[in-house]
């Protein structure tokens, strides 16, 4: 099993200003990386690393953190080696007006849903996916449900006033 | 029993004498609609498993003429609406009302078929009533069998008293009109 450390020194060593915060958080680490091109390239290394081999992608999802100006939305990574068990987890944090990241769907085509869910949810455009278009909404929705500015419930549900409940 | 001691049972409007029973043809087809009736049961959650238990052998559905599931809706009198509907799922679960012959009732069975129950939330349909028109609606999270039964007995009710030409009759055009359904 790797250490935390190493790891980091080694993306450290490749990827230099790329790398810009790291954390260990219930011993994993948790690399922030820059937005564009930079995530693909660091997961491409860490799978091809024959040392790390990084070669499973766990999870990939959005985030939208509505006070970070300029950094308001991002993806999460989390990589495993299936047989050291060591998995790590890059973020990649980008602004609203801009949401695009490079697809990782020709590193892992498991990522090619995962990335479709992201945009359905989020409206993160996957720069270089295949086949991006919403997949557990309804086609014709016209935003994008999990960012922090819209309502959680349903809009058209008018039996919620208080005249009903006497409040 | 016979047919003639289950016509008496049934209580309907007729002149009975020796050997011989005379009714109007609207209650006689009233009567047989009303214990034939196939269920096309639509379930996606917990409801769906109480409509099982409704049809096995505890509860047995079939006891009230409703022997027989009907997976296609070309041949189904009841669409039993079972579980959360999706807006996703919405136009799928209004092509399949559309499938149905005339005439078709339509059980809304829990919260969530009724009104999207728990799931006030922006991937949910509000109730199937936004989408296709729905004659008894029965409550509960889940409701227990006996609620089930208690709801095809009102459709038994209703198909028993509507008329037997529903499809013409203008309310009925008119509602139909308001969902987009012709």
């Amino acid at each position: 099993m790797p250490n935390h450390e190493e790891v980091l020194n080694e993306l450290k060593a490749q990827f230099g200003d790329k790398i810009q915060n790291s954390k260990l958080d219930i011993d994993t680490l948790i690399v922030d990386v820059e937005s564009g091109d930079a995530v693909y390239d660091i997961l491409n290394y860490l799978k091809t690393n024959s040392a790390l081999k990084l070669d499973f992608l766990t999870t990939l999802c959005g985030l939208h953190f509505p006070n970070q100006t300029g950094e308001e939305l991002g993806v999460m990574y989390q990589v495993k080696n299936l047989i050291s068990g060591y998995s790590l987890r890059l973020k990649s944090y980008f602004p609203i007006s801009n949401p695009k990241i490079k697809s990782v769907t020709s590193l892992f085509p498991s990522a090619n849903w995962m990335e479709r869910q992201e945009y359905d949810f989020y409206g993160i455009e996957f720069e270089g996916h295949p086949d991006l278009r919403r997949i557990l909404n309804e086609d014709d929705m016209d935003y994008f449900p999990m960012r922090k500015e819209y309502r959680l419930e349903d809009a058209t549900r008018d039996d919620k006033e208080d005249k009903y409940f006497g409040r | 029993m016979n047919q003639l001691d289950k016509f008496k049972t049934e209580q309907i409007e007729s002149f009975q004498g020796e050997g011989f029973m005379v009714t109007k043809f609207s209650e006689a087809i009233g009567l047989a609609r009303a214990n034939s009736l196939w269920p096309l049961p639509f379930a996606t959650s917990c409801c769906g498993i109480e409509f099982m238990s409704t049809m096995g052998p505890n509860y047995d559905l079939a006891r009230f003429g409703s022997e027989r599931l009907s997976f296609s809706p070309r041949q189904a009198d009841m669409l039993m609406v079972m579980g959360t509907i999706s807006k996703k799922m919405g136009p799928i679960l209004k092509k399949v009302y559309e499938q149905m012959a005339e005439p078709r009732w339509v059980i809304a069975v829990g919260a969530c078929a009724s009104s999207g129950g728990i799931f006030d939330t922006y991937s949910v349909l509000q109730g199937i009533d936004r989408v296709i028109p729905v004659d008894v609606y029965v409550p509960g999270c889940p409701p227990r069998p006996e609620q089930i039964i208690e709801g095809v007995i009102k459709i038994q009710e209703l198909s028993k008293s509507e008329s037997i030409r529903r499809r013409e009759m203008p309310e009925y055009k008119r509602l139909l009109e308001t969902y987009n359904i012709d």
